[in-house]
């Protein structure tokens, strides 16, 4: 026996025994290498060049922070700021307000319609945010139906108008968050509550509200990122009052003011890193709330309460299905709104690509759909499970494409694929930048769906496999990408659908013959043609819904398939609805 | 066993030491398992005794030392060279696939028919009596059931090394019991070299041709179930394996004798010690023979009163309080009819006898 004192931590070598480098460590490492390739090519180099840019003048020169003191001491550029985060928190708070009044209703409350109120309130996700702004237009802007039946100009344009198309566009954001955190809860709770003599006040103060903090708090920072970093509503709505997104585009494509375009840029990172830390230290300090031994909450009927929350949902839920409906009816009619008479020529597009940018769109969202989801799934598999020193880099890298805003994304690919003399200039122009851009733009919400999956499989799945000699990358495909089935399609279907409505990250990057259907419903309404632009509104919406129940086919079969061997165990996160 | 290994052997160690950051998990192991034997690391969690059997498998590097294979240095080869099988404590069945082809997994790679990969299949199926299941779904299946499946799978390309990672922990007691006799026929009928890991005393005595007990990091006692019973080597493992009373004592002038208040008492001997060293004795309650009260005084021999007495089924084990200072408590099991017999209840008082060669003797402050 060895006296326990003689082996201490001092005494034994820091390095581990050396395994001899198999077929299996070299595609592993492979893949760790194309992974922080493929994030640094796309997401770190670019947004390093923003920055760079921010430091020189537009004939190339180093000026240091020149840009930023132009910028912060010109007073009609600097207003931006302000703008953005008066209108941001404006439509967090109304945002998150409103939908907690509606999550509330839909999961404690024995109200009826909930169904109905539920599909109407994820309307919003399938549009544009340009779209919820032509609405308020066509009611309340200088020749809406409201103007002009009542002769009253509300004066729509400008940060009241961004606020109310924010707070449609962000809703379901919001209500995702929150009937997920209402949802999570444990009746015990509540019944110890009731039976220490708590009112429902005070039941409300003491069980609810600290029950849903952090999903509070994460709705707050949701809503908040969303407006402060959305292009479309304020374009389209924003008239004279200017915000950093649009800044940003002004100075770009406006006034081919480069450098300017980046230090707006890299002023917008702050707010939407700085939310993005905040919300990640908030959520670390959440623990389980409810555990395998809760019981669900079956509301009780409260007829005054489920009556007057049905008028709420009811009017909410109203507005939103209004929104899209008058998209549909001015796309649907002669000349809104002089002339009601119906027609379907709007439909037929003569400017901005057409039907060929609808077309371009499809193949767009399809490949990202495809490419995002293999990588996301592929990125999470290399960090979760082929454990190495680059895990954590590529960790945090893949966190930081939420806080980028797709302005900056795009003018970041700007700088980088357009660069005169570079290599990488064979993508621009070309439908893959665009896949590309999009894959980024939302990488983070899929990695972390993927790792969430994969860190509900066995650890030693791997392990069985090496022990008989079957490499891992057969295992990933025979077993871990079956069971993690439910998640990839929730994750393609995220990448699609988001894909089919973002404007910011390819506004800057379509080219002729690679226009996209969002860009097209912009450059319509510049041009004036804003019959046409709800026309094709109406047609991305329609894309989007249908293929969302396409997935929910595909959704419906995967589940069944699973079913045989799952014990009815937990549903697969669904990204949309 | 301890000492350089035979070559030969089926797994031999040599010096493994493995640390995490600061903390020390393993300080320098060396041990031989020899071909066809069935040998347990037992330790209480923490004792490293894990991280020893993936350092085995090569799902874990160790800092230090070799693993050799019958003679074969295998320290450098990732886990998929080794050729063993592996059964984890939560068996790690691919939920995805039923029965039948999660024990073909490990064929399918190599070089086999599908007739034949289906011949092997049926044949470990017909091994752990599970034939009929062949087709369902890991979840439609038992926990023991999953347990076997996971063996099978495991034992399906010949291995010529199984290791077993706390295999029965997750079971209910019943089904625990039957299992170890399943397992360890199982792999007397296999003649395949198996190294098991788990925390139960009673498991590893009964399924064990040798078991290692580990504490802190390094081994404790090596030997056969019988030996490490009966001949614990330290107090950690008096008290890890099977019950175990604790007498503090100083060794008495006379060699082999201890001192215990006013009292002396004769024990197993053996230990080189000076007169009034602090010493720790130890005998088990199942050694500690109850009497009728009265009687001489003989040696080791005295009264005791019944605190308490509980009763467990076969044996009813009886809380003492002997007539002497420093042995106020004391346990003792004995078999229901020999209590019967006493015909004594709560309270009453009887003479105990602690023989000395089953009392045990050692330094004391050897941390238990």
């Amino acid at each position: 026996m060895i006296p326990r004192a003689a082996v201490t931590a001092g005494a034994i070598s820091d390095r581990l025994v050396r395994h001899r480098l198999g077929r299996e460590d070299v595609v592993r490492w492979a893949l760790v290498l194309a992974f922080a390739a493929i994030l640094y090519l796309f997401l770190l180099y670019p947004l390093a060049s923003v920055l760079w840019r921010s430091l020189l003048d537009n004939s190339g020169r180093f000026i240091g922070l020149a840009n930023y003191a132009r910028y912060f001491g010109t007073p009609v550029i600097a207003a931006s700021i302000t703008n953005s985060l008066l209108v941001s928190v404006a439509s967090m708070l109304i945002t998150v307000a409103l939908a907690f009044g509606f999550a509330y209703a839909l999961t404690r409350t024995r109200m009826a319609l909930k169904g109905m109120f539920r599909l109407a309130a994820m309307l919003p996700l399938f549009a544009p945010s340009l779209v919820q702004a032509f609405a308020l237009i066509y009611v309340f802007g200088n020749n809406g139906i409201v103007t002009r039946i009542t002769g009253f100009n509300v004066g729509i344009y400008g940060a009241k108008g961004i606020v109310l198309a924010e707070v449609f566009y962000c809703f379901p954001h919001a209500l995702l968050i929150l009937v997920a955190a209402l949802g999570a809860t444990d009746a015990r709770l509540y019944d110890a509550a009731r039976t220490l003599g708590a009112g429902p006040v005070k039941t409300f103060l003491t069980v609810t509200l600290p029950g849903i903090k952090y999903g509070l708090v994460s709705a707050c920072f949701v809503v908040f990122t969303l407006a402060i970093t959305d292009f479309g509503a304020p374009k389209a709505i924003g008239g004279k009052f200017s915000v950093m997104a649009t800044e940003i585009y002004n100075q770009v494509s406006g006034q081919q003011n480069f450098t300017m375009g980046a230090t707006v840029s890299v002023v917008l990172l702050v707010p939407a890193v700085l939310a993005f830390m905040v919300d990640r230290l908030v959520q670390r300090r959440q623990y389980a709330l409810v555990t395998a031994s809760s019981t669900p909450l079956q509301p009780e009927p409260r007829p005054l309460t489920d009556g007057a929350l049905l008028v709420y949902c009811g009017l909410l839920a109203g507005f939103i299905v209004g929104v899209f409906g008058v998209v549909l009816a001015s796309s649907l009619v002669q000349r809104w709104p002089y002339n009601f008479a119906p027609t379907l020529k709007h439909y037929a597009f003569d400017t901005a690509g057409g039907y060929q940018a609808l077309w371009n769109s499809i193949q767009v969202a399809a490949l990202t759909s495809a490419v995002g989801t293999a990588l996301v799934f592929v990125g999470g598999y290399v960090v979760e499970k082929c454990r190495t020193v680059a895990s954590g880099p590529l960790y945090l890298a893949s966190m930081l494409p939420v806080s980028v805003p797709g302005m900056v994304l795009g003018l970041a690919y700007i700088f980088t694929f357009n660069a005169p003399g570079s290599p990488l200039n064979a993508l621009y122009a070309t439908l893959a930048i665009l896949v590309i851009s999009n894959v980024i733009h939302y990488f983070t919400v899929g990695f972390l769906t993927a790792t969430t999956a994969l860190k509900q499989m066995d650890a030693e799945f791997e392990n069985v496999g090496a022990s008989m000699g079957v490499p891992f990358y057969r295992t990933f495909w025979r077993v871990t990408v079956p069971i993690a089935l439910p998640s990839i399609v929730a994750i393609s279907m995220y990448f699609f659908l988001n894909a089919m409505v973002t404007l910011s990250a390819v506004v800057f990057i379509v080219a002729p013959g690679t226009e996209l259907a969002a860009v097209a419903v912009l450059l319509m309404d510049d041009a004036g043609d804003t019959a046409q632009a709800a026309a094709m509104s109406v047609l991305i919406i329609a894309t989007g819904l249908a293929v969302r129940c396409l997935y929910w086919l595909l959704l419906r079969g995967v589940t069944r398939r699973t079913q045989a061997w799952t014990q009815g165990g937990a549903a697969p996160a669904d990204l949309s609805s | 066993m301890s000492g350089p290994a035979p070559a030969a052997a089926a797994v031999a160690l040599d010096g493994i030491a493995k640390k995490f950051g600061a903390f020390v998990a393993l300080r320098g192991i060396t041990l031989a398992v020899e071909a066809g034997d069935f040998v347990c690391f037992l330790g209480p969690s923490g004792c490293g005794k894990t991280t020893l059997l993936r350092i085995i498998a090569g799902l874990e590097r160790q800092n230090a030392g070799a693993v050799r294979m019958a003679g074969r240095d295998v320290s450098a080869l990732p886990p998929a060279e080794r050729n063993y099988g592996i059964v984890f404590q939560s068996y790690a069945l691919f939920p995805n696939l039923t029965v039948g082809r999660n024990v073909a997994y490990g064929l399918e790679t190599r070089r086999m028919g599908g007739a034949a990969i289906g011949q092997r299949v049926d044949e470990l199926l017909t091994l752990v009596g599970l034939t009929r299941h062949k087709d369902k779904y890991p979840a439609q299946l038992s926990g023991g059931e999953q347990q076997r499946v996971a063996l099978a799978r495991a034992l399906a390309p010949s291995p010529s090394l199984l290791l077993l990672d706390e295999p029965l922990s997750a079971l209910d007691a019943r089904v625990r019991q039957s299992l170890r006799h399943e397992v360890r026929a199982l792999q007397r009928r296999l003649g395949v070299t198996t190294i098991m890991v788990t925390h139960d005393q009673e498991e590893a005595l009964t399924m064990a041709d040798r078991i290692v007990v580990m504490n802190a990091g390094q081994i404790e006692q090596m030997g056969v179930p019988k030996e490490v019973y009966r001949r614990p080597s330290t107090p950690f493992v008096a008290r890890f394996v099977g019950q175990m009373n604790f007498i503090a004592a100083q060794a008495s002038g006379r060699s082999g004798w201890a001192r215990v208040g006013t009292i002396e008492l004769r024990h197993q001997g053996g230990l080189a010690t000076t007169q009034g060293q602090a010493l720790t004795l130890a005998i088990r309650p199942e050694e500690v023979l109850v009497e009728p009260a009265g009687g001489a005084d003989g040696e080791n021999r005295m009264l005791a009163r019944i605190s308490a007495i509980q009763f467990l089924g076969s044996f009813t084990r009886l809380q003492l309080e002997a007539r002497a200072d420093g042995l106020e408590s004391l346990e003792s099991d004995v078999a229901d009819s020999t209590f019967t017999a006493l015909g004594v209840g709560e309270g009453g008082e009887i003479s105990i006898v602690l023989q000395p060669d089953a009392l045990r003797a050692f330094p004391a402050g050897a941390a238990p």
